[in-house]
This record gives C-alpha cells, sequence and structure tokens, in this order.
C-alpha cells in the first residue's frame, strides 16, 4: 500500500530525513518509534502533503501512485489521513460542518453519494458516544478550547468517520491518561482491519501493550536505525533509546 | 413567532465579476443634473409634498450650501473631489406617474428586474412571509403584504407616501434621531431625499413578519438619496431586513442614505442590512461611494436596539450605525463584518452614547481585507455623567488575507462616570497555512478551507442574522473574495 524509498527531506536547508526505506501493506500496522527530534513528525507530515517540507530525494508510492506529487486534499480524498501531533484550531468552524465537508468530499472521490445531514448525524453521534468524547465538547468549533487529550479524542473522531487506508497516527498516545489511552487504543483496533494500514508513530512503548503491531521500526536521526517484531518495543522499553545508538555504532 | 419566507437568490451563471451587474433598460424620468433651490422644490413637487416638507427640506439645502461643498475628510478613505452639480437628484421609473399602487401596476420589466435580483415580487403575493418595500432608483415601488401589516395596526410604507398620510407621526419623528443639520452628507439626504421606507409598529405589538427593504441604484449618474425611519411605540418588536445592490457602472456613484431609529419603553428593533453596492472594478474604478448615516434612539427604559450589518460592496464606506442609550435599562448592541478586496475601501464602525442608568452596550466587529483592500474600524464609546452603571464590551478582529491590503483600529473612549465598566478586546490575524493544511489534509480544497475559515471568522455575526440573510452572507463572501483566495 505503502513503498517509500531511499526518502530525504529537507527544511529551510536541513537536511532532516536521511533515506527512509519502508513498505507497509494493507492490513499492517507498523509502529515507527524514535526520541524526539528523530524525524517521525516530519516523515508523518511529509506523506500527508506538507507544503513547508522539500523532498530533496527518493520517491513515496501510495497504492503503486506517486505520493509526492500530489496536494494534501488530494492524498486525503485518496485516503490519507494524519492524525496530528498538535491539531490546530478553527475558530468558529463547528466539528460537524466540518466533518461533514470532510466526509462529503471523501466520499464524492469514491463515488459514493453525500450523506443526508441525518444519516450524518447518526453516525457522528456514534462515533462520538463510541470515542466517550462529551457530546457538549463537539458542540464548540475544531479543537477551539480543547485540552491535550480532547484533541487527541477529537482526532480519533475523524478518523473513524472518513475511514482512511492509510492512517498516519502521530503520538496520538502523548499525554494520554491510562483510561484515555485504553479508549483511543480500542478505536483504533476497531478501525484496523485487512484493508487498512496504520503507521502507528510514538515515543512511548505504552500504547504497544493495547495495540499489537505487525512490524517496529526505530527513527534515530532521520534514518531507521533498526527494524523488528513486536518484542523490539519491549526491549527498547527496558534498555532506551541510547541502546540502539550505540548498537548502530558498533 | 416571526414567520420567514425564503429568499431565493440567483447563485449560477455569473457572466461576469460582479453578479447583480445586469443593466435593467427603463428610461428614467429625471431630474436634470445640479442642485439648487429648484430642484429641491421640483423633488418635493414630484411628491406632491405639503409646505411643511418642503420647508423642511429647503431649510436643509440651505445649511448645506453654507458648507460649501466640503465633504468630511476625517476617514480614512480616499477619494476625489465629488462634483455635485453633475449628479442627477431624482430618477424615477417611466410608469410611475403616481406611485403603483399593486404589484399590478407596476411596471413589468421592474419587476423582472427585482426577479434578477431574487427578490420575486411575483410569488410574494401568493405567500406569507417577508414584507418588502423595494425602493428603485428613487422611488417605492411596491409594498407587499400590506393586509396582513394594516390588521395588526403596523404601517410599513414609502417614505413618500408616509409624508401624505401619517404627517403627526413624520412630523414628530422625522429629523429627531438625525438632524437636518447633522453632518454634510445628512444635511445633503435631508434637502434632496426622494425615497425610502417608515415604519411604525403599535404599543404591545409584535410585528408577526420581517419587514424588508430591497435598495437598488440603476440610472447613471444618479445619486441616491433614501432615508428610513422605523419607530417602535412601548412594547414592541420588529425586524427589519436592508438589502442594497447597484450594476456595474464606469463612474462612481454616490448613494447618501439616512436611518433613524427610535425604540420607546420596552421596545426593541433589529435592523440588519446585506450591502453590496458595486464595489468597482480590480483597478478600482467605478463603485458606489456610501456615505451613509444611521442612528437609534434607546429613547424609553429597557427599550434595545440592534444594528448588525454585512458590508461586502460599495467602492467607499463610511458609515457608523449608532445608538443614543437614553432610557435607563437600555441596550445597544453592534455586530458588523466589513469585508475588502481589490481597492475597496472602507471606514466603519458605531458610537455607543451612555446617556440612561444601567444601559449596556456590545460592539463586535469583524474586519476582512484582502486585495489591496482597506479596512478601518471606528468606534466611539462615551459614557456621560448620569449613566450610572454602564457596560460596555467592544471586541474588533481583523482578518489579513494576502499581504497588500491594511486594517486598522480607532477606538475612542470617553468615560465620565466612575461606575462604568468597559471592556475591550482586539485581534489581528491570518488564515494560517497551519489551519489551510490541517483542513486540506481531511479532504477539502484550499478555495473551500479558505472560505470555511473565513465563514468561522464572521460567525458570531452571522448567527445575529436571520436565517436566510445568513446564508445569503455566507454566498456573498464567496463572490466578493473571488480572486483573493485559493
Ligand atoms: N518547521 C521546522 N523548522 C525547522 N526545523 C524543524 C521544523 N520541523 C521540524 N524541525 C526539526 O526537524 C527535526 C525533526 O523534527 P520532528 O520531525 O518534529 O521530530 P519528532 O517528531 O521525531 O520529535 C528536529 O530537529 C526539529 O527541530
Ligand atoms: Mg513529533
Amino acid at each position: 500500500m505503502l513503498e517509500i524509498r531511499n526518502l530525504q527531506v529537507s527544511i529551510s536547508t536541513t537536511e532532516i530525513l536521511k533515506g527512509i526505506n519502508l513498505n507497509v501493506q494493507k492490513g499492517e500496522v507498523h509502529a515507527v518509534m524514535g526520541p524526539n527530534g528523530s524525524g517521525k513528525s516530519t516523515l508523518a507530515n511529509v506523506l500527508a502533503g506538507r507544503p513547508e517540507y522539500e523532498v530533496t530525494h527518493g520517491a513515496a508510492l501510495f497504492e503503486g501512485q506517486d505520493l509526492l506529487g500530489m496536494t494534501p486534499d488530494e492524498r486525503a480524498r485518496r485516503g490519507i489521513f494524519l492524525a496530528f501531533q498538535y491539531p490546530v484550531e478553527l475558530p468558529g468552524v463547528r466539528n460537524r460542518q466540518f466533518l461533514k465537508a470532510a466526509l462529503d468530499s471523501v466520499r464524492e472521490h469514491r463515488g459514493e453519494d453525500e450523506l443526508s445531514v441525518r444519516d450524518f448525524n447518526k453516525i457522528f453521534d456514534e462515533a462520538v458516544q463510541s470515542l466517550e468524547i462529551d457530546p457538549e465538547l463537539i458542540k464548540r468549533s475544531v479543537n477551539e478550547g480543547f485540552s491535550g487529550g480532547e484533541k487527541k479524542r477529537s482526532e480519533m473522531l475523524q478518523l473513524s468517520l472518513l475511514n482512511p487506508k492509510l492512517a498516519l497516527l502521530d503520538e496520538t498516545d502523548s499525554g494520554l491518561d491510562i483510561d484515555a489511552l485504553k479508549t483511543i487504543s480500542k478505536g483504533i483496533n476497531r478501525h484496523r482491519n485487512k484493508h487498512n494500514a496504520i503507521l502507528l508513530i510514538t515515543h512511548y512503548q505504552r500504547i504497544l501493550n493495547y495495540i499489537t503491531p505487525n512490524q517496529v521500526h526505530v527513527l534515530i536521526d532521520g534514518s531507521i536505525a533498526m527494524s523488528g517484531g513486536e518484542e523490539l518495543a519491549k526491549e527498547l522499553e527496558a534498555k532506551g533509546y541510547d541502546w540502539v545508538k550505540e548498537d548502530i555504532r558498533s | 413567532m416571526v414567520e420567514r419566507r425564503v429568499i431565493s437568490r440567483t447563485t449560477t451563471n455569473l457572466e461576469s465579476d460582479y453578479k447583480y451587474g445586469f443593466y435593467t433598460d427603463i428610461d428614467a424620468d429625471m431630474a436634470p443634473k445640479g442642485l439648487n433651490e429648484n430642484i429641491v422644490k421640483f423633488i418635493s413637487k414630484k411628491k406632491n409634498e405639503p409646505e411643511w416638507m418642503l420647508e423642511w427640506r429647503l431649510k436643509a439645502y440651505r445649511h448645506w450650501v453654507k458648507q460649501g461643498d466640503q465633504e468630511p475628510r476625517w476617514a480614512n478613505v480616499d477619494f476625489p473631489h465629488i462634483d455635485y452639480q453633475d449628479i442627477h437628484y431624482y430618477a424615477a421609473p417611466k410608469s410611475k406617474g403616481d406611485a403603483p399602487k399593486s404589484l399590478e401596476e407596476v411596471d413589468p420589466d421592474l419587476v423582472e428586474a427585482f426577479n434578477k435580483l431574487g427578490i420575486p415580487l411575483e410569488e410574494q403575493k401568493k405567500m406569507t412571509g417577508v414584507a418588502v418595500d423595494a425602493v428603485f432608483d428613487s422611488v417605492s415601488v411596491a409594498t407587499t403584504y400590506q393586509k396582513k401589516l394594516e390588521d395588526a395596526g403596523i404601517i410599513f410604507c414609502s417614505m413618500s407616501e408616509a409624508v401624505l398620510k401619517h404627517p403627526s407621526l413624520m412630523r414628530k419623528y422625522l429629523g429627531s434621531v438625525v438632524p437636518y443639520s447633522d453632518n454634510f452628507f445628512a444635511t445633503l439626504n435631508s434637502a434632496v431625499f426622494s425615497d425610502g421606507s417608515f415604519v411604525y409598529i403599535p404599543p404591545n405589538t409584535r410585528c408577526p413578519i420581517e419587514l424588508m427593504t430591497y435598495f437598488r441604484i440603476n440610472a447613471e449618474d444618479t445619486g441616491q438619496f433614501e432615508r428610513t425611519l422605523i419607530v417602535a411605540d412601548e412594547g414592541s418588536y420588529v425586524s427589519y431586513l436592508e438589502g442594497c445592490t447597484a450594476p456595474m457602472r464606469k463612474s462612481s456613484q454616490l448613494h447618501a442614505a439616512v436611518v433613524e431609529l427610535v425604540a420607546l419603553d420596552n421596545a426593541e428593533i433589529k435592523y440588519s442590512t446585506l450591502q453590496n453596492w458595486y464595489p468597482g472594478d480590480k483597478e478600482g474604478k467605478g463603485g458606489v461611494y456610501n456615505f451613509v448615516t444611521k442612528r437609534a434612539k434607546a429613547l424609553g427604559i429597557n427599550s434595545k436596539i440592534s444594528w448588525t450589518q454585512v458590508e461586502t460592496g460599495s467602492a467607499i464606506t463610511w458609515k457608523y450605525p449608532s445608538v443614543i442609550l437614553q432610557g435607563d435599562n437600555s441596550t445597544g448592541e453592534f455586530y458588523s463584518v466589513a469585508l475588502v478586496n481589490n481597492r475597496q475601501q472602507a471606514d466603519t464602525g458605531t458610537k455607543m452614547t451612555h446617556i440612561g442608568k444601567n444601559t449596556k452596550s456590545t460592539v463586535v466587529a469583524k474586519g476582512i481585507s484582502a486585495g489591496h483592500g482597506n479596512n478601518t474600524y471606528r468606534g466611539a464609546i462615551s459614557i456621560l455623567p448620569s449613566a450610572d452603571n454602564a457596560t460596555n464590551f467592544t471586541q474588533c478582529d481583523s482578518l489579513l488575507i494576502g499581504d497588500q491590503c491594511g486594517a486598522h483600529t480607532v477606538p475612542y473612549i470617553e468615560v465620565r462616570n466612575s461606575t462604568a465598566r468597559m471592556e475591550h478586546e482586539a485581534s489581528t490575524s491570518k488564515v494560517s497555512d497551519d489551519q489551510l493544511f490541517y483542513a486540506m489534509q481531511r479532504g477539502i480544497s484550499e478555495e473551500e478551507a479558505h472560505y470555511m475559515i473565513i465563514n468561522g471568522f464572521c460567525r458570531g455575526i452571522f448567527k445575529e442574522l436571520p436565517f436566510e440573510f445568513a446564508m445569503e452572507a455566507g454566498q456573498l463572501m464567496r463572490v466578493s473574495l473571488e480572486g483573493a483566495v485559493g
């Protein structure tokens, strides 16, 4: 589904990603772990098409097609979803209205009919409930005045309604208490099926207690330093990222 | 319950940039260009006005002449000197020997013109809903729903008719809020005002429908000087809507209107405007000079005035809908969106003058600047010594699109009573790349993302509008911002 070949990315002339190779098949969950500043968000954002990043080398294919030439909205309509590490506020833009507009354009691209307001409200309310989001809160504008945890839940709400083929989850687990972590993990597991793929970006091993990845990659200083199965995450938790760094050096 | 009618407007097949830019081919019955006492008399005669009305006009005219052709220049707008002798001060549609009394008498071309504007006068006969008084150039063409209103004792008619039929109300209230000597443009208007709407709501009456006036300037080189007067008697309520459009013209057109509102004890007036006069072309050629004086007196105790305006048109907007809070416990509100694009200039805001005790005012002004547009919020809050426990909340937000435009905030605050509570907030923002990327990452196109964020910015104002007007306002923003976003 996603094929990344020797991807090199700079921002204002500083090289951040230094040749990433990654293959994600549909149905798979890949965890990308790494210390702060290693380039995890850069990877997620460049795949979603954030304009500030400059791809200096390499390629990224999504379902066999060149991803890097597409605008962000086209990528989204084709089924790429980024759960932001720091979601922005859209003052005055209502959650329902925002998500309806997003879903309409995604559905149109898939050749599906526009949902009636009634049908939309139904699935919206169901998703709000299953993610244990305060219905009063979600009446507000997009992310406006939301706490960190509330923003993360709201990202999951959007994920569950848009049902993307490839979800890029950028530290969706950071800053959550244990109950919230469980709810969100449940949401991710519900989304997980044989058609979808997930790139689960995280700083901590903790969320992997609830979501079992097919593969784990360790990103250090803009390169994938190590890849392995779920046991790699446990080893990292025990030994820390320095262990990987030393391991590469030796 | 206030009944509502859906205002269906033409929104497709834009043949030009300005969607209301068609021209209606009706020969105007015009006064010759220029202004002198004879023209004032001509206008008055055309309208069969009584002596007192002519006298008032002449007093205004003489006062205006004394000011020597010098319009005020303190606003942050730039325009060439206006040649007041190069303007027609009266233009009536030809069919008007005496004003049409019913829809059947209206020139079919006029009806067609209104249909193009999305004001289906024809339809309105069959429907209950908004009563419309349509002012075309200078003459009020048709006032629908008279019957329903008459049954409630409500007067909703053209100014010309009111002068003839309701002289005691007119003599009592005309000029009682904006005296003829008020300012250059109001004085000019008082001398030559052509038509407009008059509303009177009797005591303890809630107007059962929304009242609406549509203004359209049509004839070339014609000034439009309409005048509106609304009086809400004790314990009454009215919601009044005003819409404005004008066709594309190479030369600029002068529009100098006056609106006066009076609310007696426990009365409430809600006045909403969608102003979409022709803004001129991309280089700033043509367009309407909109120099308008709007003022309300919250005269009675517990009275309330609420101004809501969405200003997207005009080459120049010079307009400060204000409230004199005279009655104890009275309330004044001002909600505004002013949008400028290309070479448009707007200097708009409000004045809240607190005189009564426990008076309260709220000002929320949103300015959107795009292209080379220049937008100024000018607001004055005065708390007079008599106004114990007055409160004011003011919020001014500016949104910038691109980096060629300007936004300015000029607040004046005068507090002469120490019990006053004042709160002022201001912000300037841009549609950020982060916001755009966020929306686009959800599948929304760049252009739609812009409109969504801009509409979000205006939300607090749009929600003050009657529902159909709010829809219309969103559409207007889109049309007005074409080429500026995406
Ligand atoms: N917009 C930016 N401008 C300059 N440097 C940036 C920007 N975004 C990220 N970086 C730098 O790129 C590196 C990787 O950042 P990031 O991808 O956010 O890492 P992570 O998500 O793993 O913490 C960091 O050194 C960071 O300072
Ligand atoms: Mg990060």
